[in-house]
């Protein structure tokens, strides 16, 4: 065995071939509409960043959603939780500050006692770290397989910007051996740099943003550093991928980034769901590829790249195989969950989000 | 608190473990050791599918302690597609909208905290009506 070239190794590309064995979505049915906060707040009903976003239940969050996603993974894959090595949980907002989601999930799903357990925390890509650290352990031959998670109950301050799409939902992976997979991941890179775009200290609710610095020295330039530096290091254009999913903080971001990149809206229209869902944080790229691989074909070349605040960006080269088209009625669609929808009003959003002070 | 109460139940209470009698068959729900039908000993652990229906129901307006932020809310009897009968929550469904014989699935929410904000979060079993798929 050799190691590969210094030339090359900034590809982050385990020795043994691995991909995606299943995949499972999730999103609560709570609906809020865009003009209904604007109502509230500012009295605008132009210009809004999305149509709505996704509101969790009372007896929702990210441990309730992650599971259900994971059962659904299951269903796809086919496989014995028993059989997973791995059970990690990426979310900015996990239920405890000190208590993990991981073992919890990885209970009910009937993962335990012989795995991993951990949680990730990386702004908005917390869940793609957590499927590339998947890869690498699949891939060095440690475990069989592993599951990377992505959800978020994001939460906005009132009237802030980020409240009209701070949403709700994510997705989860199981990872395994290339041979078992319904798409393989080809090949992956990360990008990373100290950015001060996005932070919440620990004793505050609802985070603050850097203003000037959320568009291009954060979102655009490691978005498309990560893409052009993945797709220049495996000898692709954006003509080789059929699919593109970009991390989704507005409708906005994911086009103008797609189009700089040479994507056409063809390309990311199945994977945008921030429309109808909002942000969904550490699952919105990979809430994306779900809905794409639901009505994705053998042999799509699909481009997945998130991003998340501080900053960094996980870039994906990944190929749909013919296991997908067997297993992807396993379980409900994406736009299952989607279809799936109650709008309330704000008085309703903000008694479930716990937004009032009862004592 | 009754942590060490909650945590013994986990399994039952995150995914329907309950179990199968290894002489008759028949499966059992909450898990107890002995089987009801021939009375038998029946250890063997059995994770049902979920899948069930609504026997019976009833919607709570005055909650007990720990519930009192979800009213209102349904409480009903199962009937789970294995045969036990179980005593559950629905969520994700107005109170209007259940029905006798409506065809619901297993999903794990959040049931209460013990004690106030700053006790456990208990995680267990609910029942939703069964997702439509396109
Ligand atoms: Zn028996």
């Amino acid at each position: 065995m050799t190691l590969p070239e210094p030339a090359a190794s900034t590809l982050l590309k385990p020795i043994q071939s691995v991909g995606i064995v299943g995949y499972g979505a999730y999103v609560p049915r709570y609906r809020i509409p865009a003009k209904e906060i604007a109502r509230v707040w500012s009295g605008k009903t132009a210009a809004l960043p999305i149509k709505e976003k996704a509101v969790p239940g009372l007896d929702e969050d990210v441990v309730t959603m992650s599971i259900e996603a994971a059962r659904n993974a299951l269903r796809r894959a086919g496989i014995d939780p028993s059989e997973l090595r791995a059970v990690w949980v990426g979310s900015e907002s996990h239920p405890y500050a000190v208590k993990p989601t991981s073992t919890l999930v990885a209970e009910a799903i009937g993962a335990v006692p012989n795995t991993q357990a951990a949680d990730w925390e990386f702004a908005c890509k917390a869940g793609t770290e957590a499927l590339v650290a998947a890869m690498g352990l699949v891939g060095s031959g440690m475990g069989r397989y592993a599951m990377a998670i992505g959800m978020d109950t994001a939460q906005g301050r009132p009237g802030d910007a980020l409240e009209y799409t701070a949403g709700a939902g994510g997705a989860a992976y199981i990872i395994g051996p290339a041979e078992e997979s319904l798409a393989i991941i080809q090949a992956s890179y990360s990008y990373v740099t100290d950015t001060p775009d996005f932070w919440r200290r620990p004793e505050a609710r609802y985070p603050e943003h850097g203003m000037r610095f959320t568009g291009e020295p954060a979102y655009f330039k490691h978005i498309t550093e990560a893409a052009r530096r993945l797709m220049e290091a495996t000898g692709t254009t954006a003509k080789d991928y059929r699919w593109a999913v970009f991390h989704q903080p507005n409708t906005k971001f994911p086009q103008r980034v797609a189009a700089q990149l040479g994507f056409s809206m063809e390309q990311i229209e199945p994977g945008l769901l921030v429309p109808v869902i909002g942000n969904t944080y550490a699952g919105a790229a990979l809430i994306g590829l779900t809905a794409v691989l639901d009505i994705a074909r053998p042999g799509d070349r699909i481009l997945v790249v998130s991003f998340g605040s501080g900053a960094g960006s996980d870039a994906f080269d990944i190929l749909v195989t013919e296991a997908l088209l067997e297993r992807r009625d396993r379980a409900p669609k994406t736009r299952d969950y989607i279809a799936r929808r109650i709008e309330i009003d704000y008085a309703t959003y903000v008694r479930y989000r716990g937004k009032l002070q009862m004592k | 608190m009754e942590i060490p109460r909650h945590w013994r139940l986990r399994k039952q209470r995150y995914s329907l473990v309950g179990e199968v009698c290894p002489h008759c068959q028949v499966r059992i729900f909450p898990p107890r050791d002995v089987c009801p039908s021939c009375g038998k000993e029946a250890r063997e652990l059995y994770t049902f599918s979920g899948r069930g229906e609504v026997y019976s129901y009833t919607t709570i307006y005055e909650a007990p302690s720990g519930f009192e932020q979800q009213v209102p809310y349904t409480v009903a009897l199962i009937r789970l597609e294995e045969g036990p009968m179980v005593t559950a929550q629905l969520t994700d469904v107005s109170p209007e909208e259940v029905q006798i014989g409506m065809p619901v699935e297993m999903v794990t929410r959040k049931l209460r905290t013990d004690g106030d904000e700053r006790g456990l979060i208990l995680y267990g079993y609910k029942f939703r009506p069964r997702l439509q798929q396109a």
